[in-house]
């Protein structure tokens, strides 16, 4: 079967400044594409593009295997959702969610069948005679998703859907997606600045800045094998720690050799990776360093550290050190016992270390 | 086809009004000033032949007291009608129960034909029958106000109209103004123990500085174009001592017969707008555009 | 301690501003003043007979009411040679206005859907062009217009003035229509796009049913300029197709007879009394429309 999403060589230009840069991307049926970035890196024009409301100025795109470069948004068989949720303001909520079919000139009896059906699924029934001013931020979001649901496209895509919304409701509503894409096996694109959004949702996350795409993969490939060091530090909070080092060719594996602001340099030694050129920096995620005197597990190496700050966060409790001229996070367990201004022992798990050039930010291992 | 079609509606849409200003203003102003510089009289001729209607405009005396007028009356009238909008708005602004009330009492000239306006303050400064002669009545014998019909004063009757009809509007661009100034900052101020007199000049004046510029560009356009109230007040008189650009170019188009002169004045006028408007109105769009 | 000495103080400048307050309100009634004597004046002078009148007092009310100065305005002042009062030229300003105000809106309405909603290359370029006509001297068209009005075969006629005011109007009702669009966020109409909506679609059911506030706007503001217009109306028009403004001119202005300023008045609030009307029973829709109108973008 065709990609439900194909886009090749796509590029979007306004005048000479280049927004989108030899976009390559495909997604399957039943897939989850989240498209994450900064604001500014063209994730938005993108989904716009894909939705056929920005002309592309150069590539093709298909959907279900049709081309859809020159196609009207109307006829690309797409239900979207928006950021400011974009209800019509002065229709009820049923018409907002019928307008479309109205349009089409959908029979009367399967408009309210359809709109029975997603009132239910969304349990937006009560509201269905209200306006979209009468409606709280979460009911205008629901309400945004029965207008899309009520289409049963071959693509959703959704802009910032989540964007508006208060911290707590976010969370909900984050879930809510996940479920209705995992019981209508719907095929999505998704559009966020949020990592943890990106992270949670996503099937297929796509990570861009400045108009080209940094990195295409899985949550956990992103996560933890990030190809260069923009996605290593956009990925993942708190940010993955990025070390300036040294290294040595030491055996079978290599010597890698992090200076500090008093005291001795630590030294580490990678037994899998060599190679590696002399100057590099060290990716490590906050998690993989952890308090030697806790346990652990994995190939792990230990040394001793001086604590800046300590804080904790209830499951966790965050140790800032200095390493390398870098703040550096370490994640420990609650029941640590590191102490601001004394030295703690931790552990370093090696096997999960990344490697980038310095000058290319290029992912080396 | 149909793809063609949705794709160009908004041009389509915008066709006719973009092809009517381009002829009606942009191309009217061109036949206008290409006129004024032929030696159209009765009829427009089409040879171009230099600046002479300019020569004869600037060398005219009754130009020159139309020209002359212009400056007298904007000024009068801009400056009298902002000081007296500003007072006016800043004297509503402190919490006036019946606000809503003096605000309509002040605005409703706005609403009304400059010919009707003229009509009525005619009746009234006509010295045999109007304020004059009621003054008189009161007891004052000699009391005289005389400027309707007085040559050297008649321009000053226009200034009194045309305030008494423009003034509340800038009244209420004020109102708006001073209503639109954070109030944080105000109450910020009031904390500080600073007087109320001193919270304005220092704090909500400064910051109404575009309101100003919209109200004086507002002005000086209605001052430029004012016609209508010459016509009805003094239709120009006594002589032609309260002659405007607007009604001398209105005399020689459709009384004079002399379609040379009124192009060329018609061009000053325009060159007089577009040197207030065209610094507004570029610095208004680039900022929109940035 | 600091309280106490304090109080003193707070009562004084209370005292003082009972007077202040006082002084405000003195003078905001002899401003109100102002402002109501010129119609205060027409008013009674309008009901009092000439002979009450050549006594000379403006500011009494009338000795007896008459309605003479009324009815001889209405149906049977001069306006140079013709002596039918105002009513005809009523009836013209009416059969001008309405089809222009109309006109006017509709179009402005469109283009300003069009310049905030559907911006493409040369949009922008269009609505700077629009929006300077808005502030030309009507002068430097005059009299390229009379002639395009003779070659049209309008000169003189009703549609030939609606035609001018039209025109002329594009500029404001545009600016209106796309300040008040402008504010409403363009994924409105991508949604519409994606619910298959077309152009004219998704302004009718969509756009329109936002737009009544400015709609009201815009009518009152062209209303009120097309009524109160007298330079296009002594312009274009001949004996027969004048509008009210320049009837109300002409029998102010009229050399024959003795002057009857009783009439002058009775016509001159007649020929006020619509766009009044209009401002007492929408006056916020009013004040709104000329601060739009000068506040620009």
């Amino acid at each position: 079967m065709a990609p439900i999403l194909e886009i090749n060589n796509l590029y979007k230009n306004y005048g000479s400044v280049e927004i989108l840069k030899d976009i390559n991307v495909s997604i399957e049926q039943g897939d989850f594409l989240v498209l994450v970035g900064p604001s500014g890196c063209g994730k938005s024009t993108l989904l716009n593009c894909i939705a056929g409301l920005e002309p592309i100025s150069g590539g093709n795109m298909a959907i279900a295997g049709q081309d859809m470069t020159n196609v009207s948004p109307k006829d690309r068989d797409i239900a979207m959702v928006f950021q400011s949720y974009a209800l019509y303001p002065t229709m009820t909520v049923a018409k907002n969610i019928t307008f479309g079919m109205k349009v089409r000139g959908v029979e009367q009896s399967v408009q309210d069948e359809k709109l029975a059906y997603v009132a239910q699924q969304l349990q937006i029934e009560p509201l269905l005679n209200r306006k979209p001013g009468q409606l709280s931020g979460g009911q205008r979001q629901r309400v945004a998703m029965g207008r899309a649901l009520v289409r049963d496209p071959k693509l959703f895509l959704f802009d910032e859907p989540l964007s508006n919304l208060d911290a707590k409701l976010r969370v909900e509503m984050r879930t809510e997606i996940k479920s209705l894409h995992q019981r209508l096996g719907a095929s999505m694109v998704y559009v966020t600045h949020d990592q943890i959004e990106a992270m949670t949702l996503a099937t297929k996350i796509v990570v861009m800045k400045g108009g080209v795409i940094q990195q295409i993969g899985t949550p956990a490939e992103i996560y933890t094998r990030p190809a260069n060091l923009f996605v290593a530090d956009f990925m993942g909070s708190p940010a993955m720690n990025l070390i300036p080092a040294k290294t040595k060719a030491n055996g079978s594996g290599t010597q890698i050799e992090i200076a500090r602001k008093e005291g001795a340099p630590i030294v580490l030694t990678d037994t899998r990776n060599q190679n590696l050129p002399e100057n590099v920096i060290v990716g490590v995620r906050p998690e993989d360093i952890a308090d030697a005197a806790l346990g652990r597990v994995g190939d792990t190496q230990e040394a001793e550290c001086l604590i800046d700050i300590v804080e904790p966060a209830g499951a966790d409790t965050f140790a800032v050190m200095q390493l390398g001229g870098k703040h550096v996070t370490a994640r420990l367990h609650a029941e640590t016992d590191a102490t601001a201004g004394e030295a703690q022992k931790l552990a370093f798990d090696l096997a999960k270390v990344s490697y980038f050039e310095p000058d290319t930010g290029l992912r080396l291992n | 086809m149909t793809k063609w079609l949705e794709e160009n509606t908004p041009k389509l849409v915008l066709a006719p009004s973009f092809v009517a200003v381009l002829i009606f203003v942009y191309g009217f102003i061109a036949w206008t000033a290409w006129v004024s510089l032929t030696r159209s009289r009765l009829l427009p001729k089409y040879e171009i032949d230099g600046f002479i209607q300019y020569d004869r405009l600037f060398s005219s005396p009754r130009w020159d007291t139309a020209f002359s007028n212009l400056f007298v009356f904007g000024f009068l009238f801009i400056v009298i009608a902002m000081v007296l909008g500003l007072i006016l708005a800043i004297l509503l602004d402190q919490n006036i129960r019946t606000e809503g009330a003096i605000r309509t009492i002040y605005l409703y000239p706005m609403a009304l034909s400059m010919i009707v306006t003229g009509t009525a303050w005619k009746w009234i400064l006509n010295p045999g029958l109007g304020l004059e002669a009621t003054v008189r009545g009161w007891g004052f014998e000699n009391f005289t106000f005389d400027w309707l019909v007085n040559p050297d004063m008649a321009i000053y009757t226009v200034v009194i109209a045309a305030i008494w009809q423009s003034s509340g509007f800038v009244m209420a661009l004020f109102l708006a103004g001073l209503r639109s100034v954070d109030t944080e900052i105000i109450r910020a101020a009031q904390v500080d123990g600073i007087p109320t007199w001193r919270v304005y000049t220092a704090i909500i004046i400064p910051a109404m500085a575009p309101i100003f510029l919209s109200a004086f560009i507002v002005l000086s356009h209605l001052a430029i174009k004012s016609f209508d109230l010459v016509i009805a007040l003094t239709g120009g008189g006594p002589g032609y001592a309260t002659d405007l650009p607007a009604t001398y170019m209105y005399a020689m188009a459709f009384s004079r017969g002399d379609i040379g002169q009124a192009a060329s004045s018609a061009m000053i006028m325009m060159l007089v707008v577009f040197a207030i408007i065209v610094p507004y109105l570029y610095s208004e769009l680039r900022s929109k555009d940035g | 301690m600091a309280d106490m000495s304090y109080t003193p103080t707070q009562t004084g400048s209370s005292a003082g501003k009972i007077a202040l307050r006082w002084g405000l309100y003195i003078m905001l009634g002899l401003f109100a003043l102002f402002y109501l004597m010129p119609l205060f004046v027409m008013v009674t002078t309008s009901f009092k007979s000439l002979e009450e009148i050549r006594t000379g007092d403006l500011i009494s009310l009338p000795r007896e009411f008459t309605f003479d100065a009324w009815q001889t305005a209405w149906s049977g002042a001069c306006t140079g040679i013709q002596c039918e009062g105002v009513r005809p030229y009523f009836w013209n300003s009416v059969l001008i206005a309405i089809p222009a105000v109309l006109l006017s809106t509709l179009i402005g309405a469109l283009n300003g859907y069009v310049v905030a909603q559907w911006r493409f290359k040369g949009a922008n370029l269009f609505f700077a062009l629009m929006l300077f006509g808005c502030f030309i001297p009507f002068q430097v068209v005059l009299l390229p217009m009379a002639r395009m009005l003779g070659l049209m075969g309008l000169a003189g006629t009703i549609p030939g003035l609606i035609f001018v005011h039209v025109i002329y109007g594009l500029g404001f009702t545009t600016l209106f229509f796309r300040n008040y669009y402008v504010s409403i966020p363009a994924e409105l109409t991508k949604a519409a796009k994606v619910d298959g909506a077309g152009f004219f679609r998704i302004f009718w059911s969509i756009f329109l049913p936002l737009s009544l506030p400015i709609i009201v706007v815009t009518i009152i503001w062209q209303f009120t300029q097309i009524w109160n217009d007298f330079l296009f109306g002594v312009s274009f028009s001949q004996a027969g197709t004048q509008p009210v403004t320049v009837a109300l001119n002409n029998i102010v202005n009229s050399t024959t007879g003795i002057k009857a300023y009783n009439v002058d008045m009775a016509a001159a609030i007649i020929a006020a009394l619509p766009t009044l009307f209009v401002y007492v029973v929408a006056g916020k829709y009013f004040v709104r429309g000329l601060t739009a109108g000068s506040v620009k973008g």
